[in-house]
């Protein structure tokens, strides 16, 4: 049996911080969003094991104490969404992973973040509900990401298909959230958590990273600071740096005042933050795509799935010579639908394949219902389709 | 950052080949990590490109497990097997469920003490070696996959250098067993040259 390490020894922080230096590395996506997070300025983990979530865990209890970071094991996942609602608040960048039965545990802390406008990333390892379901991939989360939270709050919600992504996106994450001042969500499938791929790290250079805007940025002297004034993205101040912190989840003015009552501060305060993230969804929400011209069939996909969609595509055109064409969601929430409108003109079918029972088919059909004869979702449960299944389900409603 | 590519009507997207590996067993006999290593040699030391998924039970252990890798030149995009290449068969369970998967010709490797029955044995190159007990005259049945690697190796000498497989194991064991699951890896590599497998 090995020694037992003290608990001094065990919060040892080592001197140099060590990042991943730039090259191609061999790693799981539970990993590398890890490696992500500390690239993104991250110095906060705190978090509750989970399957299919565990390997994040596990890896950020190594990885952020070596670059002077600081690693928590909560009681609970509501705890952990706390815990990262107060570390924003002290200042530094915070994040934590999980899967299903701990997302909806965080939910009202996710609720609590967008009404205090607090800059966080929660990464859902998705596996099979409802209840315990499976440990298994899913899909089955992407409606609580964006409804989940009680109230009228808008989120931002991304889906890496690859381990690169889960490295790439995790940086956009943090970006997105120190930007707007909000909650971000990467919603990832089992399939890509526990996938092991190559890994391609650029210099830390070349990571263009972003920092939440400060009153002090701004020119503001702190007796002319509104903490929820100023811009649609209010400048966050720190704690222990002359100006006034203050911490508000109810309804508040931009003086940061919750003693009047009054139906128009409800309105302007919820329609702020609504407007902050939907209002600039062409900013925030990135759409990919492949193959569209002249297509009469398109699929509509993201994260994992969207891998198997190239693949049906690629055969279907080697096959039979059928022109399928691709568009792919990278971000889920706040929804691209003009984006989507812009790109998709007149087409037959839109196939919409997902670990679900259909659950991105109906914000796809609100969009595009007068560009197309017909949405079809494809569902898939426990397990990614094959591009079979896909073919056969586009064969069968085009023939 | 977005993205967006064109096709002029009927051409023709170019298909990459890939090599499909899947290995299938119980939690407990290295499924996951043989996986691992597979993967890590031809993306890191071969400069291939290629993606590991797992599946497993609830039961970490004695439950049903798999493992498949992909490997290509070119970029990689449903991750799983469609129809594979090399199927590594660890119990008759695990053969049972995914022989149907194998193609015609493909290469099955297993162990004859716990699968017994190969159905239409015929249309595979079917090599048996005996790696459990193999391993356990090496040092414990933990080692049953470094000795299945090493069986694996001459197959795949086509593709991959044994330099690069010894490096991955070294990458992926605890540094303590180093030495002897390398030591596994030889002698099952000795007994696939020595034709010993078929």
């Amino acid at each position: 049996m090995p020694k037992k390490a003290r608990r001094s020894e065990a919060a040892t922080i080592s001197p140099e911080p060590h990042f991943l230096k730039p090259g191609k590395y061999y790693l799981q996506g539970n990993q590398a969003c890890i490696e992500g997070a500390l690239m993104a300025g991250c110095c906060v983990y705190a978090g509750y094991p989970i399957t299919p979530a565990v390997e994040t865990m596990e890896y950020a209890s190594k990885r952020f104490p070596q670059v002077g970071g600081r690693f928590i094991q909560m009681e609970d996942e509501i705890a952990s969404a706390c815990a990262l609602i107060g570390s924003s608040w002290g200042g530094v960048k915070a994040m934590t992973a999980t899967s299903g039965p701990g997302f909806s545990l965080m939910q009202e802390a996710i609720s609590i973040a967008i009404m205090s406008e607090t800059p966080m990333v929660i990464i859902d390892i998705q596996r099979a509900g409802p209840g315990q379901g499976y440990i298994t991939a899913s899909q089955q989360d992407i409606m609580q990401a964006r409804w989940g939270h009680h109230g009228d709050g808008p989120i931002i919600a991304l889906a890496p298909s690859s381990v690169q992504e889960m490295f790439d996106l995790t940086i956009e994450a943090f970006n997105l959230s120190e930007r707007w001042r909000t909650p971000v969500l990467v919603m990832v499938e089992e399939t890509v958590g526990h996938m092991w791929e190559s890994l391609i790290v650029p210099s830390r250079d070349e990571i263009e990273v972003i920092e939440r805007k400060k009153p002090q940025d701004l020119g503001i002297m702190p007796q002319d600071y509104l903490p929820w004034g100023h811009d649609i993205v209010a400048p966050m101040a720190n704690w222990g740096e002359g100006y006034n912190v203050n911490f508000v989840a109810l309804v508040h003015l931009e003086d940061g005042n919750i003693s009047r009552y009054s139906p128009q501060a409800n309105y302007h305060c919820v329609e702020r933050l609504q407007n902050k993230i939907e209002g600039n969804v062409n900013q925030i929400a990135r759409i990919e795509t492949k193959f569209l011209e002249g297509c009469k069939h398109i699929i509509v996909c993201y994260g994992a799935v969207s891998r198997t969609a190239m693949e049906a595509i690629i055969d279907a055109r080697e096959m039979s010579g059928l022109e399928l064409g691709y568009v792919r969601l990278v971000t889920l929430w706040p929804f691209p639908e003009e984006k989507l409108r812009e790109i998709i003109g007149d087409v037959d079918t839109i196939f919409v394949p997902e670990m679900n029972l259909g659950m991105m088919k109906h914000p796809i059909t609100e969009a595009l219902r007068d560009r197309c004869r017909k949405v079809v979702s494809i569902p898939s449960l426990g397990i990614l389709h094959s591009p079979e299944y896909i073919l056969s389900k586009i064969y069968e409603e085009i023939s | 950052m977005s993205t967006q590519g064109s096709l002029k009507r009927g051409c023709k997207v170019e298909k990459n080949e890939r090599f499909e590996i899947r290995i299938a067993g119980f939690g407990g006999q290295g499924v996951v990590t043989i996986g691992r290593i597979l993967g890590e040699a031809f993306t890191l030391y071969e400069g291939k490109n290629s993606v590991n998924t797992q599946s497993y039970g609830p039961e970490s252990r004695g439950g049903a497990c798999r493992s498949e890798v992909v490997v290509s030149e070119g970029e990689i995009h449903y991750p799983n097997v469609r129809k594979a290449d090399l199927f590594i068969a660890f119990s008759q369970v695990a053969l049972n469920t995914y022989i149907a998967d194998l193609r015609e010709g493909g290469i099955l490797l297993l162990d004859p003490s716990s699968v017994k029955d190969v159905p239409r044995r015929d249309k595979y190159q079917v090599y048996e070696v005996p790696t459990m007990e193999m391993a356990h005259n090496i040092g414990g049945v933990k080692f049953q996959n470094s000795v299945a690697l090493g069986a694996l190796y001459p197959l795949i000498a086509h593709m991959i250098k044994e330099s690069s497989l010894r490096k991955a194991i070294s990458g992926n064991v605890p540094p303590e067993t180093v030495e002897i699951n390398l030591r596994a890896f030889e002698r099952g590599m000795r007994y696939a040259k020595e034709g010993k497998a078929k």
